[in-house]
């Protein structure tokens, strides 16, 4: 029984786990790890964006605008297919999501409908006479704006990854939301530069100028534009210069391939080029060898960066943007251009910015309070229950450790409302002592053996601890499992702090009184446990 | 050292009446204060946008809110010193949906003539996200009121499960009363705080319950006063210690913990207090107010052992029988 027994060890380990796994979090060592290696520091907590700085957004997507877009390519499909076939039409035309066109031969009308039903047949047909009408069906709206949301996820990732800052999480949540977190930004710059990236639709289409009524564009009003099939976009420099393009586009940013910054040949002005996948250079080659001498613009987010005269046919899908950008834009535009485009535009529905020099006041506020909380807990304990509180400030000390261990072994982040669960675990933890020690006492005054008090004690003292625990924890998982951001960090502390307060608090106390019972002198009551001896019956 | 020694048991139940006087009015006053001043939502719940300004030295708070009122989008917003007076806040209902632009770039600009400063906190939240919000918080909060019952009547007896919950609304109400009163902030981490006073006044009750449980087994009367009495009496010194090391350690969080949890530990020091009080003269009289019947609850006790008893038996006879 004296010798050591199995609670103590289980207690030794316990501790020793919780030193050995709450190190690299406690000295937050960083190795920077290459991609794929696990860090030699081990795994550990990472601070909260309220304790480190950073930004956290809440994004939905409009998705709607997806599946407007998915119908203007479908729209351009249409017109690529149908001069393929050497079919005339007129009037094509999009308008609240619908596709309209009127064929003008009638002989051509039964080669229309094969080619609509072979090759669109995901769309809905409506024909009157000689005129048609498609529309996305209900089921392709609906993947098509799941797959925007998807898509965006995807998109911002490889951004966020592109770009370079440590550990960025972006997520799917719940049905339409994207949760994005990027934490350590040192500067409101940075940040600025990090939410262009996010925002950047990175739409590009190469877009055909509408040589014929180009001279007027100066006078045409929008609905005028759109009644032709055209569509006024400025340039992006100088914003009284206007184009007048046909709205539909002659290919757009899906094909593309790659993109990286480049320095032009003659004036050494950073440039983006990109290269085209096949289709993309096969439509684009047969575009440009049809339209020698006709203007082409570069569209990008509906700004035009440049629009040259066609020379020659452009074989091999290299094409340049040049415009005025700055070193660092080209190369947030090339990443944003390489993610891909938005197949919508994004929204912040909720967002939390945190300078960094407030992260640190955080912390350090944080980490007095709980210095000062310990340090009075620890004290109070060994006054009131002299060695009976030192054993119990050991487990006190464990229960700390052992919380950053498994914190730090699920990589969680902590968080100030984390901090300040910790803190007040350090309040409740003692409490499962509180009430053995209270046991033990009334034990050794009814005129108990110490052995039997202890063990009585114990006893006794479980059902009540057990219970309690058991019913706050039950409302720290429904916590966990219904709250977001900063109730979940808290919740996940006073979880793990319940459950290893019953391991340190219960266990590993009695494991150490059994330990040392040889050594607990009778006659020094006080001393061990805070008692006045002649306030018992004489313990044996 | 030891402060509770009592020969005798101190005789709480005569006074039920006087203190379930005294909580019921609190409760009443608490749920006047609900209605007619109401909770103050923070942006978490009611959206809007939070920005907090740093000043290099002396904040100029008046030049700050003239600024502020003038602007088309930030009419209304309240602009108040935070913590120290080198930093403000500027609360608002807007809430720019930008991923470009936002509060942080209107702010920057806004101020520009104003001295030296770093934004150092723009939060904000749309209104569908704070509606969302709340009804997580509600969803828990009654989540976790019937994951405990299921747990207390399993565990004791189904009056002890809806005693401890009326203990639990009553400090519920008291807290929430408080922050009426006080016109605090409630935002997330107040939610939970509120949530965490559900556990503690859960735990402070459960404790006295299980030595209420202890007694009626051991001690030999009818009289559930008398067991009470003698119940809470014992458990009187750890209800006392536990609750003032945690109001200890909640107050050093309140003093020290900085200005953004401040919210969150005065609702936590409301809750340690009212939920020890509830915990002694609340939730025990409540049980004896249900009709709870020790005889009762022993007679059941001892069937329940029978029962057990004579399986046994059965299941050793049956043993004897197939050997």
């Amino acid at each position: 029984m004296n010798a050591l027994n199995y609670r103590v060890v289980i207690f030794a380990f316990a501790f020793l786990f919780g030193i050995v796994f709450s190190v690299p979090s406690l000295t937050q060592c960083d190795d920077k790890p290459t991609k794929g290696e696990a860090s030699s520091c081990g795994k550990k907590i990472t601070l909260g964006l309220d304790l480190q700085g950073g930004l956290h957004m809440l994004l939905s997507v409009k998705s709607e605008v997806a599946v407007s877009s998915k119908v203007k390519s479908m729209g351009t499909s249409i017109k690529y297919t149908l001069e393929k076939e050497e079919i005339i039409f007129d009037a094509l035309q999009i308008e609240d999501d619908v596709i309209t066109f009127d064929v003008l031969d009638k002989d051509d009308l039964l080669k229309v409908k094969e080619i609509l039903a072979e090759d669109f047949k995901e769309m809905t047909v409506a024909q009157n006479g000689m005129s048609f009408a498609l529309s996305l069906s209900d089921e392709l709206i609906v993947t098509t704006k799941q797959n925007a949301i998807n898509q965006a996820v995807d998109t911002i990732r490889n951004r966020l990854n592109m770009f370079g800052l440590a550990e960025p999480t972006v997520a799917k949540q719940g049905k339409d939301k994207i949760l994005v977190e990027v934490p350590g930004i040192k500067t409101e710059k940075d940040e600025n530069r990090i939410r262009k990236l996010i925002a950047k639709s990175a739409h590009l289409q190469m877009m055909a100028v509408d040589e014929a009524r180009f001279a007027r564009v100066d006078m045409m009003s929008n609905a005028e534009a759109k009644k032709y099939g055209d569509v006024i976009l400025r340039d992006v420099e100088d914003n009284r210069t206007k184009y007048l393009l046909y709205s539909i586009p002659i290919l757009d940013g899906s094909m593309l391939v790659d993109a990286k910054v480049g320095y032009g040949k003659d004036n050494n002005q950073p440039q983006i080029n990109f290269k085209l996948n096949g289709q993309g250079a096969k439509i684009f080659g047969d575009f440009t060898a049809k339209s020698v001498g006709k203007r082409m613009a570069v569209v990008l987010d509906n700004q035009v960066y440049t629009a040259p005269k066609i020379i020659q046919r452009i074989g091999g899908g290299n094409v340049q943007i040049t415009g005025a950008f700055t070193p660092q834009e080209a190369h947030d535009v090339a990443i944003a251009l390489r993610s891909g485009a938005l197949l919508a535009p994004v929204q912040v529905e909720s967002q939390r910015s945190i300078g960094p020099s407030l992260g640190e006041d955080n912390i350090n506020a944080s980490i007095i309070a709980l210095i000062i909380g310990f340090l009075s807990v620890v004290v109070f304990m060994v006054l009131y229950y002299g060695m009976t509180g030192v054993i119990s400030n050991l487990a006190l000390v464990a229960n700390l450790f052992l919380i950053l261990a498994v914190m730090s072994l699920f990589e969680a982040t902590l968080t100030l409302p984390g901090m300040a669960g910790i803190v007040l675990t350090v309040g409740m933890a003692v409490d499962a002592n509180v009430i053995i020690n209270e046991r033990i006492r009334e034990l050794l005054h009814e005129g108990n053996s110490i052995t039997k008090s202890i063990e009585q004690g114990y006893n006794n003292a479980f059902t009540a601890i057990w219970d309690a625990n058991i019913t706050t924890l039950i409302a720290a998982v429904v916590l966990f499992a219904y709250g977001t951001g900063p109730i979940k960090g808290f919740s996940l502390t006073i979880s793990i702090g319940i459950m290893a307060s019953m391991l340190t608090a219960i266990l590993g106390t009695h494991g150490i009184y059994q330990w040392i019972l040889p050594k607990i002198d009778k006659n020094r009551l006080n001393f061990w446990f805070g008692i006045k001896t002649d306030n018992t019956k004489g313990a044996k | 050292m030891e402060v509770f020694k009592y020969k005798e048991n101190i005789k709480f139940m005569d006074n039920a009446k006087k203190f379930g006087i005294l909580s019921v009015s609190l409760v009443v006053i608490s749920l006047g204060l609900l209605f007619t001043k109401g909770l103050n939502y923070g942006i978490d719940f009611a959206g809007g946008t939070i920005i907090q300004v740093k000043y290099e030295g002396k904040a100029p708070i008046d030049t700050v809110r003239n600024i502020v009122s003038k602007d088309e989008k930030y009419k209304g917003a309240s602009v108040t010193s935070f913590g120290s007076d080198s930093e403000i806040v500027i609360r608002t209902k807007q809430a720019s949906k930008s991923v470009k632009g936002g509060a942080k770039v209107e702010v920057r600009d806004m101020l520009k003539d104003t001295g030296k400063f770093e934004i150092r906190r723009v939060d904000m939240v749309g209104p569908a996200v704070g509606d969302e919000l709340r009804e997580k918080g509600l969803m828990a909060m009654l989540l976790s009121i019937i994951g405990i019952i299921a747990y207390l009547s399993f565990r004791f007896e189904w009056r002890f499960a809806i005693a401890s919950v009326v203990a639990l609304i009553h400090d519920i109400t008291i807290a929430m009363g408080s922050l009426a009163l006080f016109q605090i902030d409630v935002n997330l981490p107040i939610l939970a705080a509120v949530l965490t006073i559900l556990g503690y006044s859960l735990n402070d009750t459960v404790i006295v319950f299980d030595r209420i449980r202890d007694g009626i087994r051991t001690i030999k009367t009818p009289d559930m006063d008398d067991i009470i009495n003698e119940s809470v009496t014992k458990t009187l010194s750890r209800t006392t210690l536990t609750s003032l090391t945690t109001f200890f350690v909640v107050l050093t969080l309140y003093l020290f913990g900085g200005e953004i949890i401040n919210g969150f530990s005065f609702t936590l020091l409301v809750g340690v207090v009212v939920g020890t009080y509830s915990s002694i003269f609340v939730a025990s009289p409540v049980l004896t107010w249900l009709k709870f019947s020790p005889l009762e609850f022993r007679a059941r006790e001892a069937d329940k052992l029978k029962r057990e008893k004579e399986k046994e038996k059965m299941r050793a006879m049956y043993e004897q029988g197939t050997m």
